[in-house]
């Protein structure tokens, strides 16, 4: 199998982090070998989340080397700038719209880099970008919106969707399973 | 059966498979899961010990008594536990021990980047280096092999990349532990002068024994995979996958045991290669030990600070990286900071508003530097807080303790605050010290401590009192005050600090993971009264946003954990609560 680097960011709170194990057990039913290395910081209190995810035959480093991300995807919709040393020229970006403001724009003191972020989508050589808030809001539950990222990314991987389904049933509480494969499906078909 | 586990998890597995009967641990980033992991398992006695000194002493007794032990700790942590490392490798184990320790290099949460393989060279024992997960868990019983063949602890050294990241492990039963009998050898548990003597020659023939033994019999380590004979790379630990990522065509030898180093294996290797490289993270540790052995090293131009990495061993080697698709830019940076309702926020605005100089200490209140807040003034390292107020009050004949507080939270207390505190109750002290009561170890993904009213297990347990525990250690001036009322604090803050005698100020408002019920209905902001003073928002809470064109604030209510600290700085009745 080709080798595929995935890079995940986000904003503490968003689920990046169980999106990123859902990715490696998908990998894993799927066959393939498959390596991840997270920096989480102190997640819980805002702080910026990064995990890298390596998929192929057989991965070596569990950190993706410089230019070398396959695919790029931002759960919060200005994080991907603050990692320009993963993606490439063949990078894809997976991008949210919705915007949670840094301590410092939020006291007003700097203001939310919304024409860096645009700027720099160029860069990519395609990008995808999804209302999650938006969709997950419409399924009912804003806490679900990293699901739709997923659902996204999952379109963008050569497993079969049924396996996320499985995967994703298996790994997050069980009353909201529904509605987590409600916001996985929404994104898939984005 | 094979799960992706992280390296953490797969420790825990280790110690269930390999049949550990007890595990005592202090948490710390990266090390933390290990035990919490550990905790799941219920054929293995766990538990958090209040320090990491503590932990291993526990362990020790574990040991002693003739079953499998284990305790987990960051680097910074085994400064603590030092002590007793030091000597337990004089009488050595009876059940296997075993120390995993995990380093942070490029420091994502530490205040050090120290290089824990030195412990394992001053202590004279052996360390082991695991690669990635699989290992981590294979490594475990390797190391308790080689501690109860070679009557030895033994260190397994682990790193935030180990312990963090996920790779796929083969899972096996629980083998059956063994035991022993317990010891009851005075010559070889009772560390005086006379028998350490002996001792001592013991360790240092342990050491020739294994450095010897490394690649032969039941520890197959250190495996070599040849392939070019241009050049030879030695790595350990992950830097392994780094570098066979990045030099494809090189020979490695991959060293398993990373002390004592098998230099027989070696100079084999090295015989065989025309050139013959160290490639490591951090200090040049392997390298000098192979230049003091006679052993010829090519020279790398390598950082010994930070991370190492695919990229950067490519660089090291001449070869080519590829370029980022952009530029680095300026961001607002997003630092982790207090929760919204976190109730040391209070406090920290009363000292930044009476401007006290706030010898600070390790935990979530380390945060309080942040601006707005900018409260805390300096941090070593644990417990550091109450003898560097006291220290400053000494130093200055009372003048600074006057116009300073000593910060520390209550699992810190606990872990090695209390001795800084009996310290400046027994030497006369007049400092001000502030204990952040949250009833939890909030840092590290909130354990429970003595202060919790649990244990790992969620098992209910005694729950320490502080201000009983002040008066039997004989504090005089012991106030109670609530954090979420800043007008509260400052006063009390005014009155214990003007006081030539010692003053311990306690709060009492749990973490609002420690105890979710203290989370209320949110707070909004009455645009109609606000009057864009900005009081609030020097509060630093995450849910009070600031609208740059109205000059108004507002508030998240989506994070708004309804504390009321905000309610109580605005003068100018701008914020109430919803329902
Ligand atoms: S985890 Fe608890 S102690 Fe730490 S910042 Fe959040 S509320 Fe405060
Ligand atoms: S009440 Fe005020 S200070 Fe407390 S969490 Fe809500 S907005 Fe923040």
């Amino acid at each position: 199998m080709k080798d595929i680097n995935i890079l995940m960011i986000g904003v503490g709170g968003q689920g990046t982090v169980l999106s990123s194990d859902i990715v490696c057990d998908v990998a894993l039913a799927g066959d393939a070998d498959v390596k991840k290395s997270e920096i989480h910081g102190m997640a819980q209190r805002g702080g910026s989340v990064v995990s890298h995810v390596r998929i192929g035959a057989k991965v070596l480093s569990p950190v993706i080397p410089v230019g070398e991300a396959d695919i790029v995807i931002s759960f919060e919709n200005m994080e991907f700038l603050r990692y320009p040393e993963y993606a490439g020229k063949n990078t894809s970006l997976v991008v949210n719209k919705y915007r949670i403001y840094p301590p410092s724009v939020a006291g007003g003191q700097e203001t939310y880099p919304a024409e860096q972020t645009e700027e720099t989508k160029k860069a990519f050589k395609e990008v995808f970008e999804i209302d999650a808030m938006k969709t997950a809001t419409a399924i009912g539950n804003s806490k679900v919106a990293g699901m739709v990222m997923l659902g996204k990314l999952a379109a963008l991987l050569p497993f079969d969707a049924d396996l996320w389904r499985t995967v994703i049933s298996k790994k997050v509480p069980p009353k909201t399973v529904d509605m987590n494969l409600a916001a996985f499906n929404a994104g898939y078909q984005f | 059966m094979k799960e992706v586990l992280s390296g953490n998890e797969a420790f825990a597995r280790g110690a269930y498979e390999y049949g550990v009967k007890v595990v005592s641990s202090y948490p710390g980033t990266p090390s933390t899961e290990i035990t919490e992991h550990v905790a799941q398992y219920d054929e293995i006695y766990s538990e958090w010990a209040t320090n990491e000194k503590v932990a291993l002493e526990t362990v020790i007794g574990a040991s002693l008594a003739g079953r499998r032990a284990m305790t987990c700790m960051k680097h910074v942590g085994l400064n603590v536990a030092a002590d007793p490392l030091m000597t337990v490798s004089y009488t050595g184990v009876n059940g296997g021990l075993i120390i995993v320790v995990a380093d942070d290099p490029n420091m994502f949460s530490s205040q050090n980047e120290q290089d824990s393989r030195h412990y394992a060279r001053l202590a004279k024992v052996p360390m082991l280096e695991p690669a990635d997960s699989q290992e981590a868990k294979d490594f475990i019983g390797i190391a308790l092999e080689v501690s109860e063949k070679y009557c030895t602890p033994v260190l397994v050294r682990s790193c935030t990349r180990i312990s963090h990241s996920k790779s796929v492990v083969a899972l096996k039963a629980r083998n059956t532990p063994p035991i022993f009998e317990p010891e009851n050898d005075i010559k070889k548990w009772v560390m005086v002068p006379a028998n350490a003597r002996v001792r001592h020659k013991i360790v240092e023939n342990r050491l020739d024994k294994l450095s010897d033994c490394a690649d032969t019999g039941r520890l197959t380590i250190n495996p070599v995979e040849f392939r070019s004979e241009e050049i030879g790379i030695i790595c350990a630990g992950v830097t392994y996958h780094y570098v066979k990522e990045a030099m494809p065509e090189a020979s490695i030898l991959k060293l398993e045991m990373v002390y004592p180093i098998c230099f027989e294996k070696i100079k084999r290797f090295a015989e065989k290669v025309k050139k013959l490289y160290v490639v490591e993270e951090l200090d040049r540790f392997i390298e000098n030990e192979l230049k003091a052995a006679g052993i010829e090293v090519e020279p790398l131009n390598r950082s010994v600070c930070g991370e190492l990495s695919v990229d950067e061993v490519r660089k090291l080697f001449g070869k080519s990286v590829r370029e980022p698709a952009f530029d680095p830019r300026q961001l607002p940076a997003r630092p982790p900071n207090m929760c919204p309702g976190c109730s040391h926020r209070g406090m920290f605005y009363a000292i930044a508003k009476l401007k006290l100089f706030a010898a600070g200490d390790i935990g979530c209140y380390t945060l309080g530097l942040l601006p707005p807040l900018s409260a805390i003034n300096s941090t070593v390292c644990m417990g550091a807080s109450i003898p560097m107020a006291h220290g400053m009050d000494k130093a200055t004949d009372g003048a600074l303790a006057r116009k300073s507080v000593a910060v520390i939270g209550d699992s810190t207390f606990f872990h090695t605050g209390i001795n800084g505190l009996l310290n400046s109750v027994y030497n006369a002290g007049t400092s001000t010290v502030i204990i952040l009561d949250n009833s939890i170890t909030g840092m590290t993904g909130h354990q429970p401590n003595p202060g919790t009213g649990c244990t790992i297990k969620g098992a209910p347990t005694q729950k320490i009192n502080f201000p009983k525990l002040l008066e039997a250690m004989g504090v005089k001036n012991i106030r109670t005050v609530n954090p979420f009322d800043p007008d509260e604090c400052i006063k009390v803050l005014k009155e214990e600090t003007a006081k030539e005698e010692l003053s311990v100020i306690v709060t009492d408002k749990p973490c609002i993971f420690a105890d979710r019920s203290v989370i209320k209905p949110p707070f909004y902001v009455d645009v109609n009264n606000c009057s864009g003073c900005t009081i609030c928002t020097r509060l630093g809470c995450p849910a009070i946003l600031w609208n740059k064109e109205e000059k108004r604030a507002f508030i998240d209510e989506t994070l708004c954990t309804g504390c009321e600290l905000c309610v109580k700085v605005c003068r100018f009745n701008a914020i109430h609560q919803r329902g």
